[in-house]
């Protein structure tokens, strides 16, 4: 089954997101990423972003705790082909975040072995006064089905 | 550090060469993301489905990519935009090589901008992944 456009504009259910720093010093160290930035708060304080911060894909973090977005996928045919970050200000300790998962849009490419469907889901993640901090664009791939075996 | 008195279009920036990934490190990384597909972790599981044995999360290497521009950045810009389009796989033992060039420069509402490209290898011409980024100067 092939997907249509009336799935552009579907949204998930809202939910909190609360970070914390120990989350954020757990996140770089993974990357062995040993930028004071995110977990130095003396050395932090000293920069123009005036304390810690979280690192540039922590997003991604958000987008795997809420609950998406109920589509009936193949999850075998899904290829997460592309990932963007827009940000409006870092992320950091002590945030509250309001994100929701939105199906931003649905277009077809022909690829080298038949058409393919692009399908971008963004999760919008702002502060609870409603101000932007960040999206998180997914591009998906979504293989057409007699190229998977 | 960039500062943006001495870039050009075209310049390339100097390399970040991260550290062997190990099973230990995508471990971590599954914990602190919350992703754990077993194709990270279970070398078992990941040759069931015909895979080697366990490979990087995509976003791991992105986030080499986001460790190597935030250097960059030190204390004289911010992200604004950071993509990154998945490439090969990484597997354990892959050693990672972060590399940027300037592709352009300009001004927006008084505020100065770069745009850099950015590529991430696991041998010369072996991409695992590339992408781009805004810096915005302070």
């Amino acid at each position: 089954m092939e997907l249509d456009q009336s799935i552009i504009g579907l949204t998930g259910p809202v939910f909190t997101f609360e970070v914390d720093k120990r989350h954020i010093r757990q996140f770089a160290q993974a990357i062995g990423d040993d930028n004071p930035l995110y977990t130095d708060e003396e050395y932090a304080a000293k920069t123009p972003y005036g304390g810690i911060i979280a690192p540039p894909t922590f997003p991604i973090v958000i987008g795997s705790e809420g609950e998406g977005i109920s589509l009936d996928l193949d999850p075998k045919r899904m290829l997460h082909g592309e990932q963007e970050f827009l940000y409006t200000r870092p992320i950091k300790p002590g945030d509250r975040l309001v994100c929701q998962m939105k199906v931003t849009d649905l277009f077809e490419r022909e690829g080298k072995s038949g058409k393919m469907q692009f399908l971008v889901l963004d999760t919008e993640i702002k502060d609870e006064s409603g101000e932007m901090v960040v999206v998180s664009r997914m591009n998906i791939i979504y293989r057409s089905i007699q190229q998977h075996v | 550090m960039l500062n943006f008195v001495d870039l050009y279009e075209g310049k390339e920036l100097e390399p970040l060469v991260k550290p062997a990934v190990t099973k230990v490190q995508l471990v971590k990384y599954a914990g602190a993301s919350g992703d754990f597909n077993p194709l990270h972790t279970d070398d078992e599981f990941a040759q069931s489905i015909g895979m080697p044995g366990v490979i990087a999360h995509g976003m791991l290497v992105m986030g080499f990519l986001g460790e190597y521009v935030n250097r960059l950045a030190g204390e004289t810009a911010e992200l604004t935009n950071f993509r990154m389009r998945f490439g090969a796989i990484t597997r354990p033992g892959d050693q990672i090589s972060c590399s940027g060039k300037i592709t352009s420069l300009y001004e927006e509402e008084g505020q100065q901008f770069a745009r850099l490209e950015l590529s991430a290898e696991k041998a010369p011409g072996k991409v695992v992944g590339s992408g781009q980024a805004s810096l915005r100067f302070f």
